[in-house]
């Protein structure tokens, strides 16, 4: 059975100094509740509003990135509905049904070695946020916050080229880290992003998610729409063109509640914006300010640094993560054994605080910490222990080895201790490994279990021998 | 101390005066409250009245006795249309939805206009949001023509005007979407200039029709008009629509005359008019080949849709601008307890008038889904259709010349049943608006006591040539602009 999921995605350029039509901050987050307004971004009679040059550059920066085309001539247009999140009862956007006005369309993304087009990208105003003070169901009063409104949004679309749930979860993935190396939108920021969804089985309706409110739910939730279609398929239930909403809590999708009416927007081209003429030479030079995006970072790093397309791939998946290895690199020269730590213990650390800067550890830790691996004064086991530590404390890795007294033990007199009181304990082990060369590891364990990891595998695989050796003669 | 009549002199007169310590500017703008006392119950001009301009006066005094460098407008007193911003009084649009609001900021012309020295007598009257030729739509008061106060002064900055024409103020900014500063300029017998789109900014001009407004001077004299240019042209920050163009001083051409301009009399403007007005600019064209000018008459055959294409984007742009008027953020405060939204709005709402309501309606249905190409996009077709003849006809003629209204100032509540005949007033002044033009009317002549104005525009940008024209024809004519 065909699938298809097509995406619609708001993203907020949280990395504007201000809003997309005047000087109010774009930062509105923890503010006092319309404490971050203006007549501007208030829509009070007389005021005109001012477009962002930057926030047109960010906007194109990334048209380019997703290889949309990009018109001559930007335009945007009013789009008109009642609602009083709204200052001005229309929100000034983009619009493409009676000329291309939008910033960017037609454009392509390739991810895992698959492909999505972008129908178009686009410039829009956020509106202001409605608060229920009780909650949505039992407040009986709306209040208004117009301390978002007139935030710059960009309004990605793609064709519904997506079959597979996981694919969108990849293809969201590429996008974050687009949108990350080219600083537009944090998206780990609590409403930075927000996606509706939409999927249509073959010979079925489409139905719409709305207002997915991170990245993260929205393979969730296509997984759960998915299988509540399959189940309504095996009941002979017909699935019913429309609108639902992901509850993240409870983690499925319910229909809405208020039936979204077929709505009239007027569109109109916004007499207020002039239209921008935007010419090669601005594309030239945005062009040439592009920062390097995660495609070619990947390539770098496995051409440059000889690592494999799947460690690599991780490494660029989040801009911080790519570079605090690049920053490390810097600081210790060992590609491989470096990103090895990003791919393996310290990625676990790392999804658990949503973010590698969120945790303590710094560039010149990891450095350290394989620097002292490759100089066998620490066991990769003991180098493990070390790193635990140091995500939460942010020590050196020298300070907490010290501490733990955690030298790897390759004094062979003492480990020669170690070994024997070991025989003494596993005798029925011992008896095995005469005749069994596969014990040895066993009993390797256990000397190393007793040492905390500190004792050195190699000098004591050796010495276990040594002694078995000398027993069965 | 000189003697002059301070209700009728010019601007240009007075200011002078006034830095030469020979006029005192507190006791001239007392004596204009005085004459407003008197004359208002009459004419009905003003909304309301600034209580700060007599202390604005005395710091104009003051400044005169220091010695200290004045502006262009030194102590002038200005009307001020209410629907230009200013912060320290309220700015109502002659609506009962912004009846007490105070806008907590000054629009660009006001703040250029008190730079130089401009005080703010009071907010004028006009139809509400500027939707009307006649004033009488305000939801507040009528004014009435100084000339005859049974009739209609224009509109919709008729507050403006009819305050000149009664000697109320000596300057005053009016706003021209279709002909609003032009159409009462004429009715009242006084000079108004609506500006090339650009020139001016509209930074706290309450939007009625975006793409077609533009607030602009209203004066007793052409010279008058040329020096409160001077003050309020120019790139503005806050209006990305205004132009980058030099700031210009317009009365230093002023002085040069029509010899060898090529003038067109519009044919399709001066056809179908009442027969004294027809009259009336033909001689008016007479005059002008008298100083000199050749004149020929020239056709527009596109002129034809310009009312209909007008009307369309003005009331689709005005659906949109007056959307914002909710009750909820500012204006008019309904109590929205209990209501749920839709119809807490239909509350607030309620309080537009029927001309407003109905302008609403309109551009919401021109601009609903399957109409947009019918009407909208067609407007903006023959939007384009007319700027390119009037752009080939001034590759030859340096100015076209047409009445400013095709009729004489009527009775008030004549044509109030009548909307349709209402918009066909505009007929010969919204062209202007739809291509950006400037255009000017000034004081041609009286015909049994009525005024009929002349209108002139000239190409993009050619406001100096307009200003030449409309002082040279000033000059050879004695026609009043002043009642008291
Ligand atoms: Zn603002």
């Amino acid at each position: 059975m065909k699938i298809n999921i097509g995406l619609e995605i708001h993203c907020q350029m949280t990395g504007l100094k201000s809003k997309l039509f005047c000087s109010c901050e774009a930062d509105y987050r923890g503010k006092q509740p319309n404490g971050n307004i203006c007549p501007i971004c208030l829509g009070l009679p007389g005021t005109l509003p001012l477009l962002n040059k930057k926030a047109l550059e960010n906007a194109l920066m990334l048209s380019l990135a997703l290889n949309c085309k990009i018109p001559d001539v930007v335009s945007f247009y009013r789009k008109n509905y009642f609602y009083p999140d709204l200052p001005k009862n229309f929100q000034i956007t983009q619009y493409n049904s009676y000329q291309i006005s939008s910033i960017g369309s037609g454009g392509t993304v390739e991810f895992d070695h698959k492909k999505v087009r972008i129908r178009r990208i686009q410039l829009e105003e956020d509106p202001g946020r409605l608060v229920y003070e009780s909650g949505i169901a039992t407040s009986n009063y709306t209040l208004v916050d117009y301390n978002r409104a007139g935030v710059a949004l960009m309004e990605i679309v793609t064709e519904p080229d997506f079959d597979d749930p996981k694919d969108v979860k990849l293809f969201l993935n590429k996008l974050v880290s687009v949108l990350e190396h080219l600083g537009t939108c944090d998206t780990k920021l609590d409403g930075a992003v927000r996606c509706d969804v939409n999927i249509s089985q073959e010979n079925k309706k489409k139905v719409e998610i709305k207002n997915v409110g991170s990245f993260k739910e929205v393979e969730k939730a296509l997984v759960f729409e998915i299988s509540r279609q399959k189940s309504f398929g095996i009941k002979g239930i017909e699935v019913k063109s429309e609108t639902r909403h992901w509850d993240d809590i409870r983690r499925i999708t319910i229909q809405s509640r208020t039936k979204e009416e077929e709505q009239d927007y007027r569109y109109f081209p916004e007499p207020d914006i002039p239209a921008a003429y935007l010419g090669n030479e601005l594309i030239n030079s945005l062009t040439k300010q592009m920062p390097e995006l995660p495609d070619a970072r990947k390539s770098r790093f496995v051409e440059n640094f000889g690592l494999s397309e799947q460690n690599a791939q991780i490494l660029i998946d989040e801009k911080d993560t790519a570079d605090f290895f690049e920053e490390s690199l810097k600081l210790y020269d060992d590609a491989k054994e470096i990103s090895n730590w990003f791919v393996t213990d310290l990625k676990v650390f790392i999804n658990e605080a949503n973010g590698i800067r969120s945790l303590k550890i710094k560039p010149s830790h990891i450095a350290e910490l394989v620097k002292l691996v490759n100089q066998s004064t620490i066991s990769r086991n003991t180098a493990k222990q070390i790193l635990q530590q140091i995500v939460k404390s942010g020590e050196m890795p020298s300070v907490v080895m010290n501490n733990l007294k955690a030298t790897k033990i390759s004094n062979e007199e003492a480990l020669i201790q170690i070994v024997d009181d070991v025989f003494a304990k596993e005798t029925i082990a011992v008896r095995d490994a005469l005749k069994n060369e596969k014990a040895i590891n066993f009993l390797l364990g256990k000397v190393i279990q007793s040492t905390r990891g500190r004792a050195d595998p190699k000098l004591t695989t050796e010495l276990i021998r040594k002694k078995i050796a000398s027993i069965s003669t | 101390m000189i003697t002059m009549d301070l209700l009728t002199s010019s601007a240009a007169d007075i200011v002078t005066q006034i830095k030469k310590g020979y006029v005192s500017t507190e006791e001239y703008i007392a004596k204009i409250f005085d004459h407003i006392k008197k004359v208002e119950s009459n004419v009905h001009a003003y909304i309301s009245l600034n209580d700060l301009a007599i202390e604005r006066a005395r710091e104009v005094d003051s400044a005169v006795k220091r010695g200290e460098k004045l502006g262009k407008l030194a102590g002038i007193a200005i009307a001020v249309k209410d629907n230009i911003c200013t912060s320290n009084m309220k700015t109502t649009c002659a609506s009962k939805i912004l009846e007490h609001y105070i806008p907590p900021y000054n629009a660009t012309v006001i703040e250029m206009l008190e730079r130089e020295g401009a005080i703010i007598i009071g907010k004028t009257n006009l139809d509400e949001f500027a939707m009307g030729t006649t004033t009488e739509f305000s939801r507040f008061k009528e004014t009435r023509n100084p000339w005859d106060i049974e009739r209609v002064p224009g509109g919709s900055s008729g507050g403006s005007a009819a305050s000149l024409a009664a000697g109320e103020t000596t300057l005053a900014l009016g706003s021209d979407t279709g002909g609003s500063i032009r159409c009462p300029a004429s009715f009242c017998s006084v000079v108004g200039l609506k500006p090339t789109y650009g020139l001016v900014s509209r930074f706290g001009l309450v939007s009625f029709a975006n793409s077609l407004e533009l607030i602009g001077p209203m004066c007793r004299s052409v010279y008058d008009t040329a020096l409160m240019l001077n003050c309020i042209t120019g790139r503005d920050s806050m209006d990305h629509t205004t132009l980058d163009v030099d700031t210009k001083d317009y009365t230093a051409t002023i002085t040069q005359g029509v010899k060898g301009l090529k003038i067109g009399l519009v044919r399709e403007m001066i056809s179908d008019v009442d027969e004294h007005v027809s009259k009336t600019i033909h001689d008016a064209a007479s005059k002008f080949e008298s100083l000199g000018a050749n004149l020929n008459e020239v056709s527009i055959d596109s002129l034809q849709y310009a009312l209909a294409s007008y009307y369309t984007i003005a009331m689709a742009e005005a659906s949109s601008n007056l959307a914002r008027y909710d009750g909820v953020r500012y204006g008019i405060d309904m109590g929205p307890e209990g209501f749920e939204w839709n119809s807490y709005y239909t509350k607030v709402r309620s309080n537009f008038g029927d001309v407003v309501k109905r302008r609403i309606i309109i551009g919401t249905y021109v601009l609903s889904s399957g109409y947009y190409g019918k009407y909208y996009l067609k407007a903006q077709k023959v939007r384009t259709l007319i700027k390119q003849e009037f752009a080939s006809l001034f590759k030859t003629y340096d100015l076209l010349i047409a009445p400013t209204m095709p009729i004489l100032p009527f009775k008030i509540g004549e044509k109030t049943m009548d909307p349709l005949h209402m918009y066909m007033t505009d007929i010969d002044t919204v062209a202007a608006n739809l291509i950006g033009i400037p255009s000017i009317s000034i004081p041609c002549a009286f015909t049994d006591g009525l005024p009929i104005g002349l209108q002139i525009m000239g190409d993009h940008l050619s406001e100096e040539l307009l200003i030449r024209a409309a002082y040279a024809f000033e000059e050879i004519t004695d026609v009043k602009k002043v009642i008291v």
